[in-house]
Parts: C-alpha cells; structure tokens; sequence
C-alpha cells in the first residue's frame, strides 16, 4: 500500500429512489492529479462528499495511508489532511480576505500572523492576493483563490476541487493548473471534479469515470481521445452537431446603447450594449457567471423594459414592450432557470406550454384557453424534441434537467421565432441532449432566424456561433467572427480588456 | 426512523381524500374530546352532523339556516380563494364585508321610504363598490409602496370595526328607534329586503350570487388566461413575469374581486338573516371564510362542500349546546382541529412517509 494516499472500496450511497453511487472502488496515488470525470447526476458530487465527511457511505471502506478512514464530519477529514475547494463559495462578502480565511480555521494565528502566512503561500503558490481586501471586492478568480489558499495553509495531503474552471478566464485557468501542478511536484494529491475533457487531459495523470453511480472506467487521460472519454462518460456515441450552410440576411435584432441599472442589491447593470444580428447568424456570447447575463436576456425579453429605441426588432423600436408584444412580434427568449423562470414547476407540460405559446400559436380564444390545443402543441414539442416523460399532463419538475431544457428550447424553437435569445441552453444537460439542442440551434439559424447564445461554456460557443463578444461588468466587448480569435483573445474580452487594443488588433 | 419524503408529483388520491380523511380524524380526535368533556362522544357527533338536517323536532328550524350560515361563507371564500392562488394573503375580508354592508346600507336608507324597485340593486351595488374600495386600500399601497398585505389588511378590520361602532350609533341610528344603537330593520321595508326566495330553505340572494360565484370562480381558474395568469404568479412569480404576466394588475384585481364579494356577503346579511346594522351584526364570517377557502382548498367546488360543512358545525355545535350543554368553546376547538387536521393530512399530498432502514449514525 505504498504508493497509495486514499483508497475506496466498494463506496455505496442510496438516497430514497435513487442509487447515487454503486461499489466505487478506484487508488489516488501521492501527488498525482486524479480526476473524477462524469455527467451531471453520475454521482460525483455524492461521492466526493463521503470523501469530505458530509455524507455517510452505506457500504464500502475508505483507508487514508493505509489506515481506516472515517470521517465523521468535515473537521475530522481536515485533521486528516482532506481538503476542499467548493462549486460555490462559501465566503462572507463584507470581510476582508484574512477574516475570511480565519473562519474557516480551527485554531487562527493572530491577524497579523494570519496575514503573513496568506502573502507566502500566495507568492509561493503564484496566487497574487492582498490579505486586507474585502472579498466583496473580489472577482470570482480572486475569490476561489481565498479558498484554495484557505485549503493551502492546512498544509493538506489531499485537495478536493468541485469543477473549479466553470468561473474562471481562460488566462486564470492557466494559473490555476500552474499552482495544481506545482502542488503536485511537492507531493500533494489532487482530486479533480470536471466534465471538461480537454482540461482533464492537459492536468490529470489518471481519470475514474463515473456513470450513473458506477464506475465505468479508470484511465490515462493523455492516451486517450476527448471522443473516447465523452463516450465513456455518456456511455453510448453521439452525434456531434454539423453546421449546415447559411445565407446571412438582413439586420433581425439591433441593440443600440442599451443601458438599464442593476436589478436590486446584487444585479449587475447593463451598461451601453450594441450590437447586431443578421438572420441566420448566432451570436455567441460569452463571459463569467454574473457579469450581465441574466439581465441582458431580461432586456431583450421584455420582463425589464428600456428605452424604445434601445432594442429593434426589424423595424420596430421593442425596448418599451412588455413580453407579450415582443414574443407576437417574434422575439422569443429561453432563460437559464428552467425551473421557476423558464418554467412552472407544479404546473403540467401543457400548461407550461401555454406559458409562452398562448399568442403565437393562437391557444386562446376570447379570453378562454383551448387546452385540446394547447396540449396538441406540447405533445408536439414532446415529440420533436425527445422529451422523455410519461405524458404532457406531468408536472415540470417530475422531469430532468435535460429533458426539462428540451422542452423549454423546443417551445420556444417550434414557435417558429424570427429572433431566438438563449441563455445557458445547455447548462446541466447530458452530452447527448446538449448535442441535440445545439444542432436545434444551428438548425434553425439555418431557416432564417437571427440567434443570440449566451453561455459560460466556451467550447460550446465556439461550435455553434459564427460571430463572439463577451460580457464584463455590463459591458460588452467589440464583437468579432469567431474564427478569428484565439483564445489568449477571448480570455482577454471576457476579462474585460475589450477597449480599443483589441478592437485595432484585428481591425 | 420515520421521514418524509417528497413526491415527484402531487398524488390525486391524497388531493381528494385529505378532506374526508381530516373530517374523520376531527371526529374521532373531537368525540374523545367530548368524551373527557362527560358526554357520549357517540350522541355529540351525531347532534352535530346529523341532527340539524334530520332531528324530527329541530331540522325544520335548522335545515334553512344551514344555507343561511354557508351563503356569506361561500361568497367570502371564493373571492379570498383566488387571491390565495395567486399567493396574495388577504386577511380582511371580514373589514370589507362590514364596510360592503354600510356602504350598501347607506345607499338604501337614504332613499327611505322609497319602495321603488331600483332600491336593492342599488344597495347591492354599494355594498360591492364599498368592499372593493376597502380592498383597494391594501392594494394600491402594496403595489405603490411594496406594503404587506396581511397587515394592512387586518388592520383594516379593526379600523372597520371602528367605522361600524359609530355610524350604527349616529349616521345611520334608526331615528325612530328610541335612540337604541342600530339601523332601521330592513325586514320591515320590503323594497330593501333580502328576503328568503323559497319558503323554508334558506335561499335569499346572497345565496343565489355565491352559486353564481362558485360557478364563475370555476370558469375563471380552470378556462380563463386570467385565471391562467393568476395561478402562474402564486406558482412562480418569476415565469409569471417571463410570461409577461403583469404583477400590479394581478395584485389589484385578486384584492378587489375578493373586498367586492365580501362587500356583497356583507349586504346581503345585513338586508336578510341580521335585518339591520348593529354593532355585532358581521358576527365574524369574513375570519371563517379563510378556513372555508383552505378546507375547500382552493378550489371553487371544494370551498361549496367546506362552506357547508362549516355551516353544518356552526348549527350542529349550538344544537349540542343547546341540547347536551356543551361549552361553547369546546365548538370552536372543534371547528380548529378541522383545520388543524386538514393541513396537517395535506402533507400527505406532496409528501410520503418513507420507513428507512439503517441511518448508520
């Protein structure tokens, strides 16, 4: 057992009507890179929270150096050397960095002690980080650098990180595997959470993946294809979308010098957007969770209201019409949350259905609803686009998310739009489904339609879209074709560097 | 151990039995209540559910009232209930059924003697346009200022209350009453009484415009894009507005349909079953009437059966006060535990009991 740090034997989990995670048994070596590779329900998180000492394993042994490990709670696994980096950060806004990394410590050394040891293991470890700044301040990098560093002073054997890229610039990752790996060269071993195939290939020395609470398969990253990991992962080949030829019309959508200020405490504010987009033409939007979005898809839906003149559908001003008018017009929206905003959870299909349908697809008359009707489209929808459920009478959130998201894309796509904005239209789907939407999409840019994707997944912007700007602040950056940019550039734009250099770099 | 566990839909068979199945556990849980109370907990149900439909001696008085009783309950709950759908608490309505009833009043008595036809419509039309102004208080204040309309409501009541108290002892003291407090007697002036429409069944208008009620509410909720709209926004208040969903008007008219139905509840008790304005006349339906909307649980047809089961206990509990000499508040307990159970038993909609095994602990 010497060259083994954390060992799983035969870890079981079973939450009420669903078996999160069935005889996982796989080594993590000493300072190895181990990643934990599946889709989203595969039971990843399940498992690395038994690791972490949230959860209790039903069956199964887990030994640390050769010794039982059972940690009762997250402080026994950080005695014993297990750390973790979170998804979401568990960080108190109003502190400054040094208070926030003292509450996270069993015993902190006095302030000033505390804020010594930050400045050396942030110069150690290459995370530039200033001890009195107040996290509130911070991006979400700098953030999730108060976390590792947080992780880092305990001095850990083995670090946890849940899907630590998904906020992250391109230039920031490069940071991150920086410090990943020179953790690695002193010893440290690393369990790496992620979907994203080709960081696993360039970091990891070994992948176990996860299929349906199983493990499927354990491998070298390196000597194996992002194709041969996907269809491990997914557990059957797919389709990957294909573009079909597309002629570029006339202007569709125009934002011209859209401003509106930020919805509430926590929103961000929209701050002087323009931009264009041609039918049959996607534009991909792109940038780090929280800096606009939801409120650019807001705008253009109507559900917040700008200047008239802000936003032109053809020919028509639409900033000041509500959602009813715009969607009569054409313009149609998907949101990220598909359940509570995209969605009705309690409510049926149908009525869901109806949610957005009810003018364009003519589901009512003199004020009463034709439910034969409407239940006819979402049938229809069920149909097109594959939704696995029992019937349209179900409620929405008896479905999964990727079944749910077909659904919410398949209303809005069969509604026949002239302008389609889409945020997040793949967001916790599987690779299939998200495979399946993004060839929806291309499909129907392809008859005619102006599409807007914004999304925090740049691979999937790079697939379907043909021009790219990214969000920073509110701001959005000069837009350019895609196959222009590198993605050195693109880190750039989102980290928001999109002035003028840019823009004369590739004018 | 025993947990519970969320259904991934709600089950239809819990939906319908909950209220059956609530009435039953109130029976059992009340009778040894009753039990511990000295009586024949066989006897005290029986007076309470069965002897004011069909006691050989006391039916013929109580059968009406059961009408009598259900009618304003009715009328009150469904316009709460569409509110309540909509996720708007409107806790008032017993203020706005008093101001309907002054208002409607007003309107009558300052055409006294008059006996044209046009007299009740009138008050009728008053008594509706006062509850939704009361109603419109809560209304424009939660959607101008963001207000809680639980409290300003139910404050409303007591400033209500208030109003009542001084105009049954000034503007509208019958002047011909000895200078007692309370209105004239609407049972003596036949142009504005609400009179009983079939003999011996209670059924005076306001029964008649809660029928009409059910029946409107029903269309509304389950045909209606407005009722659509409404549930939409107590479901998920953020694909309401996706939806494009206007939040103020669905505010303004849940609240307003809601204080003119209590106002018109309020009328027509006034001008039938109480005859004038007094100072205790409401005798707290609009309070009940939030029950009736829950035990019937929202649903137009459910608060029908609710509003007369709720009717049904009313004269069944004064029955066996009068009878078996119960205490009046051993009643109300009753009437508490109904709801008590029913939410209680709700659980099992949306929840199941689920027996796990070994929570290695």
């Amino acid at each position: 057992m010497g060259d083994t740090l954390l060992s799983l034997k035969g870890l079981t989990k079973a939450y009420p009507g669903v078996v999160a995670n069935d005889d996982v048994s796989f080594d993590i070596r000493p300072g190895e890179i181990h990643a934990l590779l599946g889709e989203n329900g595969a039971g990843k998180s399940t498992l690395v929270k038994m690791i972490y000492g949230l959860v209790k394993p039903d069956q199964g042994q887990m030994t640390l150096k050769g010794a039982p490990y059972t940690p009762a709670e997250p402080r026994a696994a950080r005695a014993a050397g297990v750390a973790m980096v979170f998804q979401h950060f568990s960080l108190f806004d109003a502190l400054t960095v040094a208070e926030n990394v003292a509450l996270g410590m069993e015993n902190p050394p006095k302030p000033r002690d505390l804020a010594r040891q930050i400045r050396d293991v942030s110069e150690a470890y290459g995370l530039p980080l200033e001890p009195g700044r107040v996290v509130g301040t911070l991006s979400a990098g700098e953030r999730q650098r108060v976390e590792i560093i947080r992780c880092l002073l305990q001095n850990p054997r083995l670090l946890i990180m849940d899907e630590p890229t998904s906020v992250l610039t391109p230039q920031e990752v490069d940071i991150l595997f920086q410090t990943l790996r020179q953790l690695r060269a002193e010893g440290t071993s690393i369990l790496y959470i992620s979907h994203k195939l080709e960081e696993i290939r360039a970091l990891c020395d070994t992948a176990t993946i996860l299929r349906l609470g199983k493990k499927v398969a354990t491998c070298t990253p390196a000597d194996t294809t992002a194709r041969e990991l996907a269809e491990m992962m997914v557990g059957a080949s797919f389709n990957t979308p294909e573009p079909k030829p597309r002629d570029k019309g006339a202007v569709l959508l125009q934002v011209e010098g859209l401003s509106l200020a930020a919805p509430g405490n926590f929103g961000t504010p929209l701050r002087d957007i323009s931009f264009q987009v041609h039918a049959g033409e996607i534009l991909g939007i792109g940038g780090v969770a929280g800096n606009g979005q939801d409120e650019l898809l807001a705008a253009l839906s109507g559900e917040r209201r700008s200047m008239a003149q802000s936003v032109w559908l053809a020919e028509t001003a639409v900033g000041a019409m509500g959602p009813v008018k715009r969607r009569a017009l054409g313009l149609l929206c998907a949101p990220e949350e598909r359940l509570g905003h995209a969605a009705a959870p309690d409510l049926s299909l149908t009525e869901n259905a109806f949610l957005t349908a009810a003018k364009r697809q003519d589901l009512t008359k003199r004020g009463l609803i034709r439910w034969g009707e409407a239940r006819n489209f979402a049938d229809k929808i069920i149909k097109a686009f594959d939704v696995r459920t029992p019937s349209a009478a179900t409620a929405a959130r008896a479905l999964s998310g990727g079944n749910l998201q077909k659904f919410v894309i398949g209303r809005e796509i069969l509604q026949r739009p002239r302008v389609l904005v889409v945020n997040q239209p793949t967001w916790g789907v599987d690779a299939a489904a998200a495979a399946a939407i993004r060839q929806a999409l291309l499909d129907l840019a392809a008859s005619g339609a102006a599409i807007v994707v914004i999304s925090q997944d740049l691979d999937e912007l790079m697939e379907v879209s043909d021009r790219f700007g990214a969000l920073n602040e509110g701001r959005l950056s000069v837009i350019h074709p895609v196959e222009t940019l590198t993605l050195d550039q693109i880190g750039l734009m989102m980290g928001g560097a999109h002035d003028m250099e840019v823009a004369h770099a590739h004018a | 151990m025993i947990r519970l566990e969320k259904r991934p839909q709600p089950s239809k068979a819990w939906i319908w039995s909950a209220p059956i199945v609530a009435v039953l556990l109130t029976m059992i849980v009340g009778g040894l209540m009753f039990m511990a109370l000295g009586s024949d907990p066989f006897e005290a149900i029986r007076t309470i559910f069965w002897d004011p439909m069909f006691h050989p001696q006391f039916a013929a008085y109580s059968r009406p009232q059961l009408l009598v009783k259900a009618g304003p309950l009715i009328l009150i709950a469904i316009g709460l209930s569409i509110g309540f759908r909509a996720g708007i608490w409107n806790i008032g309505a017993e203020g706005q059924y008093i101001i309907g009833a002054v208002c409607g009043a007003a309107a009558g008595l300052a055409f006294y003697p008059s006996d044209s036809i046009w007299i009740f419509p009138l008050m009728v039309l008053c008594g509706i346009l006062g509850g939704w102004v009361w109603a419109m208080i809560p209304a424009l204040l939660k959607v101008k200022f963001g207000t809680n309309e639980i409290l300003v409501s139910l404050m409303l009541v007591y400033v209500a209350q208030n109003v009542l108290n001084s105009v049954a002892s000034g503007l509208l003291r019958n002047p011909e009453g000895m200078g007692f407090p309370g209105s004239r007697n609407f049972k003596q002036w036949d142009a504005a009484h609400n009179s009983e429409l079939l003999m011996n069944t209670g059924m005076h208008w306001g029964v008649v415009a809660a029928f009409i009620a059910v029946l409107g509410a029903y269309v509304l909720m389950s045909q209606h894009i407005l009722g659509f709209q409404i549930r939409l926004s107590g479901e998920a208040p953020r694909a309401a507005r996706f939806a494009g969903v206007n939040p103020s008007r669905i505010i303004v008219f849940c609240l307003g349909l809601a204080g003119a139905l209590a106002g018109a509840a309020g009328l027509f008790e006034a001008t039938g079953p109480a005859g004038q304005i007094t100072t205790t006349f409401n005798a707290g339906y609009g309070f009940t009437a939030i029950i009736v909307a829950f035990l019937g649980r929202l649903h137009p047809v459910g608060i029908l059966l609710a509003g007369l089961l709720m009717a049904l206990t009313y004269i069944g509990g004064e029955l066996a006060q009068l009878m078996l000499g119960l205490p009046g508040a051993s009643i109300q307990l009753f009437q508490g535990m109904l709801l008590f159970f029913l939410l209680a038993v709700d659980v099992f909609t949306n929840y199941r009991l689920a027996l796990t095994g070994k929570e290695t602990v």
